[in-house]
């Protein structure tokens, strides 16, 4: 059955999303030479995700404006936000050129204020009760809008995360569709080797009552079908396995680019492997 | 105090369908459970779990709703602490933070339930107001206003039950500016909520032996009606401080702070909670007077009797 609130597109081009995910990672490594630190490989690890959020599931109003809402709950990996926004208009070339620097209004975390952000994160734990919230919000209006949001696996290790995924399905929140980027990394190691007890998540989520589905976290068509063919009467938990620093191979899972800025040298080689995806 | 601001909130809530109380398992109060009855989807108990109750309440003012978020004071403050930090006073949303039953009301629960630094920490968080009414009457303005108005969060201090009428025939409660709930030219007692009834006791206590005494009733605690404060202190030959809170960070160290920088020449005492916890038990006049909040010791310190 598919899902009682309809995404915005009707069938998925996957050629397309893979050149768009192709090109963002492309505009992030580019930014990362402007800085020292940026999360590299946490934005590459939901890339496909938030892609597909922005590009196939989220529907706009007749003005273009969007109707349905995205909230980056794992606000450490919103370089890629930031440049769908660019693409998408909202946000500036300038705005990305002074990224982190006092004549630019963006840093490392999504702030609410910015266009095209519509929540302070950045402190994890916050982003789906916020979203919950939201999703009551329009519910109580009776819009039949919904909330996108994406967290990360070590956000799910807090306690608020648990509160709301409590709360988001005792209060029916059927327009609440969220996503973990399960890359499996946290700062001090593999989160199977240092939090066994952390999986498996699936179950979790659906002993809450959640509608559970997992997908690889870089299929875009898995993750577009998973989410368009929900079931849609409960929250919706998108559990993405991924791999941190997904797209250039000195960077998947090697937790130093959770963080890190390439140099020069490993800036080329990240470009030869971006471009030779193409 | 509690069955007042449910009454105030319900009525509200009737006028603007925007407004929502999102609860942490509270016993419904008053009216809550007729608000809770006539506005379902407008009634959010999170159960024990306060970090949600903040979460949500942001989530709803950041797609234009009004809500509340309610419980007894330590919980919705304390424990959700970042929460009202990030969520509602980073994003400046308005948001009413209710801590109920502030202080050392809850006098039988011990120390897990005694709200002793909350004007210092809500006052710490840049954007949060902070209003704490005296009496049920200052409750129905503060709660009011709270649901309507738009600057940001706002921390509601109020108290349980039982509060007597202390206000009648006062100048009408604005946010921001100082009351007085009676004037006089000798001694200007300052204080603010629940133990504004002691306040008026003592001024009582003044009056008997001659004195002219003003009560102020300071319910807007952030911003701070420094003016008012100026003013008293130059219009007073003593000026006498009552609060229910630690002595860091409230009204007393506030006020004396005004004093020194204006070279007040008035005689300038303050009473507050100890800093310490205390491990007594009894009613809410035992637990201050523990603290060395009563009549008979401020009377003694200040040279009544």
């Amino acid at each position: 059955m598919k899902a009682s609130i309809p995404a915005r597109a009707n069938s998925f081009d996957e050629a397309l999303a893979r050149e768009r995910c192709r090109r963002y990672r492309r505009r992030i490594l580019d930014i990362s030479q402007q800085v020292s630190a940026l999360h590299i490989g946490s934005a590459y690890s939901c890339t496909e995700i938030v892609d597909c959020m922005y590009h196939a599931l989220i529907r706009n109003n007749a003005n273009g404006s969007p109707r349905d809402t995205f909230l980056m709950s794992k606000g450490h990996g919103c370089m890629i936000q930031y440049v769908i926004l660019e693409e998408l208009g909202i946000l500036s070339r300038a705005d990305l050129d002074a990224y982190c620097t006092p004549n630019g209004r963006l840093g490392v975390h999504p702030d609410y204020g910015s266009p095209g952000i519509v929540a302070a994160t950045g402190s994890l734990g916050h982003g789906l009760s916020m979203a919950c919230g939201m999703a009551l919000a329009e519910k109580g209006r009776k819009t039949g809008n919904v909330i996108y949001t994406v967290l990360s696996d070590g956000e799910v290790q807090e306690g608020s995360t648990w509160e709301a995924v409590m709360m988001a399905s005792s209060l029916r929140c059927d327009n609440l569709v969220a996503a973990v980027d399960n890359n499996d990394f946290q700062s001090l190691g593999r989160t199977s080797e240092t939090h066994p007890s952390f999986y498996p998540l699936l179950d979790k989520f659906r002993a809450f009552g959640w509608e559970a589905v997992e997908v690889d976290g870089h299929d875009s068509r898995a993750i577009f079908e998973a989410v368009t063919e929900r079931e849609g009467s409960r929250p919706f938990m998108l559990v993405a396995k991924t791999t941190k620093g997904k797209g250039v191979s000195y960077m998947e899972n090697v937790p130093i680019w959770h963080y890190r800025s390439p140099n020069k040298d490993e800036y080329s080689r990240a470009v030869e492997e971006l471009e030779a995806a193409r | 105090m509690r069955n007042t601001f449910s009454e105030v909130l319900y009525q509200e809530a009737s006028r603007n369908p925007d407004i929502y109380i999102v609860v942490a398992d509270i016993s419904p109060a008053g009216s809550m459970s007729k608000f809770s009855m006539q506005y379902p989807e407008r009634f959010i108990n999170v159960g024990v779990a306060e970090q949600s109750m903040i979460g949500i309440c942001a989530g709803l003012a950041l797609k234009g709703c009004r809500p509340f978020a309610y419980t007894i004071a330590t919980f919705s403050l304390y424990r959700p602490f970042e929460m009202v930090r990030d969520d509602l006073c980073y994003q400046n949303l308005p948001v009413t933070v209710v801590g109920m039953g502030a202080g050392v009301i809850y006098s039988t629960l011990g120390g897990t339930h005694h709200t002793m630094e909350d004007i210092a920490i809500a006052g710490a968080i840049p954007n949060m107001q902070i209003v704490a009414p005296c009496d049920p009457a200052e409750c129905t303005e503060a709660t009011r206003w709270c649901a309507q108005q738009k600057n940001g969060p706002v921390y509601l201090r109020i108290g349980k039950a039982g509060e007597p009428d202390l206000t009648r025939g006062a100048d009408p409660w604005v946010f921001g500016k100082l009351r007085y709930l009676r004037r006089g030219a000798d001694v200007c007692i300052l204080t603010y909520g629940v133990i504004t009834k002691m306040a008026m006791a003592l001024a009582d206590r003044l009056a008997a032996r001659g004195k002219s005494v003003s009560v102020v009733s300071v319910h807007t605690v952030k911003p701070l009606d420094c003016e008012g404060i100026i003013a008293a202190l130059s219009g007073h030959r003593h000026v006498i401080v009552i609060e229910e809170h630690v002595p860091q960070g409230g009204l007393a160290p506030q006020t004396k702070q005004i004093a020194w920088d204006i070279h007040a020449e008035c005689r300038l005492d303050t009473f507050t909670l100890q800093d310490h916890f205390i491990h007594n038990y009894g009613s809410h006049d035992d637990l201050l007077a523990a603290h060395g909040l009563s009549i008979a010791k401020i009377a003694q310190r200040i040279g009544l009797d």
